[in-house]
């Protein structure tokens, strides 16, 4: 631990913690106050902690980076905003961690639905947001969870009530405009039992150094169904946290699609907690160029019996990248019946790029299906060669091969409005010789 | 149109091919008979442009240029097509965008226009209809999760849509039953014409019952032991394989 990164921050936590939603609350104060402590003694997580042996953090340490705790004027390009808000979604849009009424679209939301700003519910209905907050992950997790627990300025509070089913789906656009700053969200979603939402989650940033440290705790009750898309595309200066910790109630269903495009150094938490007969299904897309290093963490814990989970995280690392994944499946001594498949792909496309992959299984219970595959290459010569004979040149077939390898993960992006959006991204980043955007 | 003479091929060091010579005119049947281990695959390798062989003597002339000068591609192009023994599979990347993305660049090459989607499926459609394929498989992953027979059918497809100059069949036979082997050879009847030449290479003389050739070459330790009429590979079939290589 570097103990001037963690005095930098605390010596100011007193006089910011006055500016920072649900200052009157006292619950809250007690558990910033409790959070910006343990971030006192332990800092940001060190590569010593076996969930961060693979991501080492001393760069984000040496930095000064300053949290946002006031409100930004910053005048935002619309066309810039416009390439990543969307049209057919309701959206909440956050600047340097801040909700932006002037900027959302929030219009026609069903009466029973709560949307809301996590400043707002603090100061309208704190008592909605102390039942849940909190609950599904706290402070003890680690450095980043601490610190945000502490210094969080805004986010989302959602709740939909039983039975309702969201027709559009809910974007997070969180856009970074400060340089040398800290956006720390903090999001709250509670699905009713048998309700239906699909959430957004974007992320980017104004090409500066910045920190995102941004905490989801979801609450899905039984038969209610989530899916989740998170498109990570922060500025190839940012440090990224993004952690979403999942409690799922009896048959309930989370999809999540992890976009991992942007960042220098990029780590996202995904936990599920499974009850009985629940389902998660966890997706992964990590993209690697120049020195970035991008860490995709994942925990499913099976709880109790029946449950399923699918896990599929795939990589494609090059010029100096590194891709770290670490899955995590714990299947609990009672949680018989437990379906669970686990796998992780990476393509190096260059000698200099590196994959760490550790697949995890921690059966506690007898009579359970649990797999896992793990997979670290370079193209394949004879798939080039097949190519080259149907006239395909080698560059070409190269690229067609890479794009594929990843287009699989984008294929699974049932809304054609978002399919279109990350394609785009995922264009944007390789060599496009050889691919046809319109034939696709 | 293909002229091979006295064609040393090693694989590292050690010889393969010891000096094969062989003249191919347009609208001929050759067929390439042998052994396991005789160099058939070799040959078929070395036409289509596939690394790992090295000519360590003699040449490969396709129509008067140089083929060994040739990348895989521009060969592929230039109109010679190998149809694989194992065909690879591409997880990700659909049957009809890997035939357009073919069929362009021979276009291009050749400086014509990109096809026209229109006529482009049309085209596919018909040849599709033709070898009894399910048009689902146009919107499939090159050759994954099908059968052996799908993937050989697959490949007279691509074959049909490319419309090359000279076929090269590797053991196009392996692994189909009686119904498939009837299709794939109706598919590859279907394109004989005065301007176009097969190379068929194969084991067994089953396939040669379908598509009837005008040569058979018989393949030993590397060389050309015996060639002859459609007879031969009925005596083949017959006396097996020691009797020509013994001679």
């Amino acid at each position: 631990m570097n103990k001037q990164s963690t005095n930098f921050y605390t010596a100011d936590f007193q006089t910011q913690a006055v500016h920072l939603p649900g200052f009157d609350q006292a619950w809250l104060v007690k558990i910033r106050a409790d959070s910006a402590s343990a971030f006192s003694e332990y800092g940001f997580p060190s590569p010593r902690a076996e969930e961060w042996r693979y991501t080492n953090i001393s760069a984000l340490e040496k930095k000064r980076f300053s949290p946002c705790t006031e409100k930004s004027h910053a005048k935002i390009d619309s066309a810039w905003l416009h390439s990543a808000q969307l049209s057919d979604a309701w959206s909440l849009v956050f600047i340097d961690g801040h909700f932006s009424a002037e900027l959302s679209l929030l219009e026609q939301l069903p009466s029973s639905v709560s949307i809301m700003s996590m400043a707002d519910a603090l100061s309208t209905c704190p008592e909605r947001v102390l039942a849940h907050f909190s609950q599904a992950v706290n402070f003890r997790e680690h450095g980043f969870i601490a610190f945000n627990d502490a210094w969080f300025t805004d986010g989302l509070f959602m709740h939909i009530p039983v039975k309702l089913k969201l027709e559009k789906p809910v974007q997070l656009l969180h856009i970074m405009t400060r340089a040398d700053a800290i956006a720390t969200t903090r999001n709250l979603i509670i699905l009713d039992e048998m309700a239906e939402a699909q959430l957004i989650e974007t992320f980017i940033g104004l090409d500066n150094a910045y920190l995102t440290a941004t905490v989801n705790e979801l609450f899905i009750e039984s038969n209610a169904k989530l899916s989740w898309y998170k498109v990570q595309s922060e500025s190839d200066k940012a440090y990224h946290f993004g952690g979403s910790y999942i409690k799922q109630g009896a048959d309930a269903t989370f999809t999540h699609h992890n976009f991992a495009f942007g960042g220098l150094m990029a780590r996202s938490d995904i936990h599920c907690d499974l009850d009985r007969g629940s389902a998660c299904e966890l997706n992964g897309l990590y993209l690697g160029s120049k020195r970035q290093h991008i860490d995709n963490h994942t925990r499913i814990n099976h709880l109790k019996p029946h449950a399923s989970s699918r896990e599929l995280y795939k990589g494609v690392l090059d010029d100096r990248a590194r891709g770290v994944f670490q899955g995590r499946v714990v299947v609990a001594e009672n949680a018989q019946n437990t379906d669970s498949q686990m796998n992780n792909r990476n393509l190096l496309l260059s000698n200099e790029a590196e994959a760490d992959t550790k697949p995890q299984l921690e059966i506690y219970a007898d009579d359970v299906k649990c797999g896992h595959g793990v997979t670290v290459g370079q193209l394949d010569e004879q798939s080039i060669f097949y190519l080259q004979s149907r006239c395909i040149d080698e560059i070409s077939a190269r690229n067609m091969l890479t794009f594929a390898f990843a287009n699989e993960m984008i294929n699974k992006i049932k809304r054609k409005n978002l399919h279109d959006k990350v394609l785009e991204l995922l264009l944007a980043r390789f060599p496009q010789e050889g691919i046809e955007k319109n034939w696709l | 149109m293909l002229h091979i003479e006295n064609l040393h091929v090693n694989v590292g060091d050690k010889p393969i091919l010891k000096g094969i010579n062989l003249q191919i005119n347009p609208g001929e049947i050759h067929a390439i008979m042998g052994p396991n281990g005789s160099g058939k695959s070799t040959l078929a390798h070395i036409l289509s442009g596939k690394s790992g062989y090295s000519v360590a003597a003699g040449s490969i002339s396709y129509n008067h240029a140089d083929l060994a000068e040739m990348t895989p591609e521009i060969r592929a192009r230039e109109g010679v097509f190998l149809a694989f023994q194992y065909p690879v599979e591409i997880p990700g990347v659909s049957n009809i965008y890997l035939l357009k993305a073919a069929l362009n660049a021979i276009r291009q090459h050749r400086g014509l226009a990109e096809v026209d989607a229109m006529d482009f499926l049309t085209l596919v459609k018909n040849k599709v209809r033709i070898l009894e394929m399910d048009e689902k498989f146009l919107y499939r992953a090159v050759n994954e999760g099908f059968s052996g027979g799908e993937k050989k059918r697959n490949e007279i497809l691509q074959m049909a849509i490319l419309e090359p100059k000279l076929c090269i069949l590797d053991e196009t036979d392996s692994g189909l039953d009686i119904d498939a082997l009837k299709i794939v050879a109706d598919g590859v009847n279907s394109l004989r014409s005065p301007e176009r030449a097969f190379v068929m290479i194969t084991h067994y003389q089953r396939l040669l019952d379908y598509i009837k050739p005008d040569f058979v070459h018989v393949l030993a330790h590397g060389r050309i032991v015996k060639s002859g009429g459609p007879e031969l590979a009925l005596e083949l079939e017959e006396k097996g394989y020691s009797w020509v290589e013994a001679a």
